[in-house]
Order: structure tokens, then C-alpha cells, then sequence
């Protein structure tokens, strides 16, 4: 039994490897939660950053001449889709770099972009949605853009499902994260066909406006406005991505814990049973 | 038409959404937190 457990040990070892550092833990921790000095200053200005941007949202930037109020839509639609794709494009790169380096770090940073990504990608199809309601008369219809979209948040969705189901237990070493990191890849490639769906098919969803070939439909405080909601959405992206990462790490370091410790108990058993075999004796 | 219910509905979800994931992932971390030693908290080495 014993070579059992040491043998599923090393198997751990080499699906989530290297295991967790036992060098001095990270002094800007408090060590009660996975808050660092960074991400409370960072997390001060992201509560800080969204009050200016919900004034400027709803009372200094004006009406837009054709969209009305519901440019005011804009502000949380265009940076949570921005964030979206970077994340989703972070989870492929870590995913890639997991195949390549084995590394837990790019296992732990796809997963964590990954989930926010899938997050940020449903509040941009329901923001969307609500903004389609006004300009288009209908929550959702089945146009090149939107239907893109949601096939990448469902090819995502896929992604974090598969990541929740345990490796069999016949499975090679590091069978699980390899197949999320394949899925996490291929997934991505989906990311170039939402953003030039505008251009490929007929579709009811306008192209770029602010830094495509459509630039000079917003201006003023529009503009700045839309530029703040991406610094803001930066803030808010990052802080998400840093905590959730931590959260992974800390995942896999219980999880090293709870083995260390079977093992332990494990030894201490076999070590008692050899004892009292030899007091048989 | 109003505009102004689908405009608080499409911020309203977002920030609900957003903030509830960062508080539940806070939550987590911290209950995280007391089960691994302070020496598994490095998190960039690997």
C-alpha cells in the first residue's frame, strides 16, 4: 500500500510539477488571505476608479446624436470585451507554454485568465444584449458577430468544465492539465474569427469605432470617457487576475498539502506494523 | 422608448456580476489561506 501511495506521489509530482516552493513565504502577504500591499492599493483605486467612471457615465458624458443614452452602455460593453479577448488570448499563451514548459505557474495563469475571460465575455453578451434591445429592437438575433461570441464563450465554458473533471485514474501523469491546455489553445483560435466577423459576413453589429476605420464617430468626453472605462476595466481585470491566480496556487498547494500528509500517515502506519512485527518475533 | 431600463440593467448586471465573482474569490482565498503553510504562498516561484 505504502509503494502505492509513494508511487501515486510521484505520479502528482510529475502531473503538476515542480511542487510547491517551501522557501520563505511572500513578505507583502498577510498571510490570512491571498491579499498583497499591491493588490490593496490596486483594489482601492478599482473602487475609486469605477465611482469617476459611473460620474462620468451618467452625468458628464452627453447623449450621443444617433445611439442616444445608450452609448452609456458602451462604457462597460467595449472594456469588458477587450478584457475578455486579452484574457482568453493569456489563457492560450500560458496554455502553450504549459505544453512546452510543464510549468504549474502557466497551468495555474490559463485556468485563472480563462475563467475571467469566460466571466467578462457573458456580462460583454449581456450588456450587449440590453444595448441590442435599444438600437435593434431585439435582445439577440442571430448575426455573424453575436453568434461568434457566443460560440467562444461556450467553447470556454467547455474549457472550464473540462478543467473540473478529475483525471481518471488510469490516466498518464498530467493528463488533465495537458488536455485543458489543447482545448485552452484551440479555443482561442476562435478569438480572430469574432473580431473580424464584422468584416467576413453581413452583420447588424457596427465595426470598430474608436481605433478602427471608423474613428471619428465619438469624441469630447465620449471619448474620454470610453478611454477611462478601459483604464478602469485594466484596474479591475488585473486585480481579478491576480487574486484568482493566487486562489489556483493555493489550490494546488492544499491539495500537495492534504497528499504530504496522507503519505505521512501512510509511513507512520507501516512504520508501527513493522514495529510490532518485530516485537512478534 | 426608454432607454434608461436597459441601460441600469446592463450596468447593474456587470457590477453584480463582476463584484460578486471578486468577493467569492476573495472568500475563497482566504479559507484557502488557513490550509497551506505560509511557506506554499510564494506565488511566482515553480
Amino acid at each position: 500500500m505504502f509503494r502505492n501511495v509513494m508511487s501515486t506521489r510521484n505520479m502528482t509530482s510529475t502531473t503538476t510539477p515542480p511542487s510547491v516552493d517551501h522557501g520563505a513565504p511572500d513578505p507583502s502577504t498577510d498571510g490570512t488571505s491571498t491579499s498583497s500591499r499591491g493588490t490593496r492599493v490596486l483594489g482601492v483605486l478599482c473602487i475609486v476608479g469605477l465611482a469617476v467612471l459611473g460620474v462620468f457615465t451618467f452625468a458628464i458624458s452627453p447623449p450621443d446624436s444617433n445611439l442616444g443614452d445608450s452609448v452609456r452602455i458602451m462604457y462597460i460593453h467595449v472594456p469588458t470585451v477587450a478584457w475578455a479577448y486579452l484574457c482568453l488570448i493569456c489563457c492560450a499563451a500560458s496554455s502553450v507554454t504549459y505544453l512546452v514548459r510543464r510549468s504549474r505557474f502557466a497551468d495555474v495563469l490559463a485556468h485563472a485568465s480563462a475563467e475571467i475571460g469566460v466571466l467578462l465575455l457573458g456580462v460583454t453578451l449581456v450588456s450587449g444584449a440590453a444595448w441590442g434591445h435599444i438600437t435593434w429592437g431585439t435582445y439577440w438575433e442571430w448575426d455573424a458577430r453575436l453568434t461568434t461570441t457566443l460560440l467562444l464563450f461556450l467553447m470556454f465554458v467547455g474549457y472550464l468544465a473540462l478543467r473540473a473533471v478529475p483525471p481518471s485514474s488510469n490516466a498518464g501523469p498530467g493528463s488533465g492539465a495537458v488536455r485543458a491546455a489543447v482545448v485552452g489553445t484551440v479555443s482561442a483560435l476562435m478569438i480572430p474569427v469574432v473580431h473580424k466577423s464584422v468584416e467576413w459576413w453581413a452583420s447588424l453589429h457596427q465595426g470598430a469605432t474608436s481605433f478602427g476605420t471608423l474613428d471619428g464617430n465619438i469624441e469630447g468626453s465620449q471619448q474620454f470617457t470610453l478611454w477611462l472605462s478601459f483604464g478602469v476595466g485594466s484596474l479591475v481585470a488585473v486585480w481579478l487576475l491576480m487574486h484568482r491566480f493566487r486562489v489556483g496556487w493555493l489550490t494546488a498547494a492544499a491539495q500537495d498539502v492534504a497528499l504530504d500528509e496522507a503519505i505521512e500517515a501512510r509511513r507512520a502506519g507501516a512504520a508501527g506494523r513493522v514495529a510490532d512485527a518485530g516485537a512478534g518475533s | 422608448m426608454n432607454q434608461w431600463p436597459s441601460i441600469v440593467f446592463a450596468w447593474t448586471f456587470g457590477v453584480v456580476v463582476i463584484g460578486g465573482y471578486a468577493a467569492l474569490i476573495v472568500r475563497r482565498g482566504r479559507r484557502l489561506s488557513r490550509q497551506v503553510p505560509p511557506s506554499a504562498r510564494r506565488w511566482i516561484r515553480s
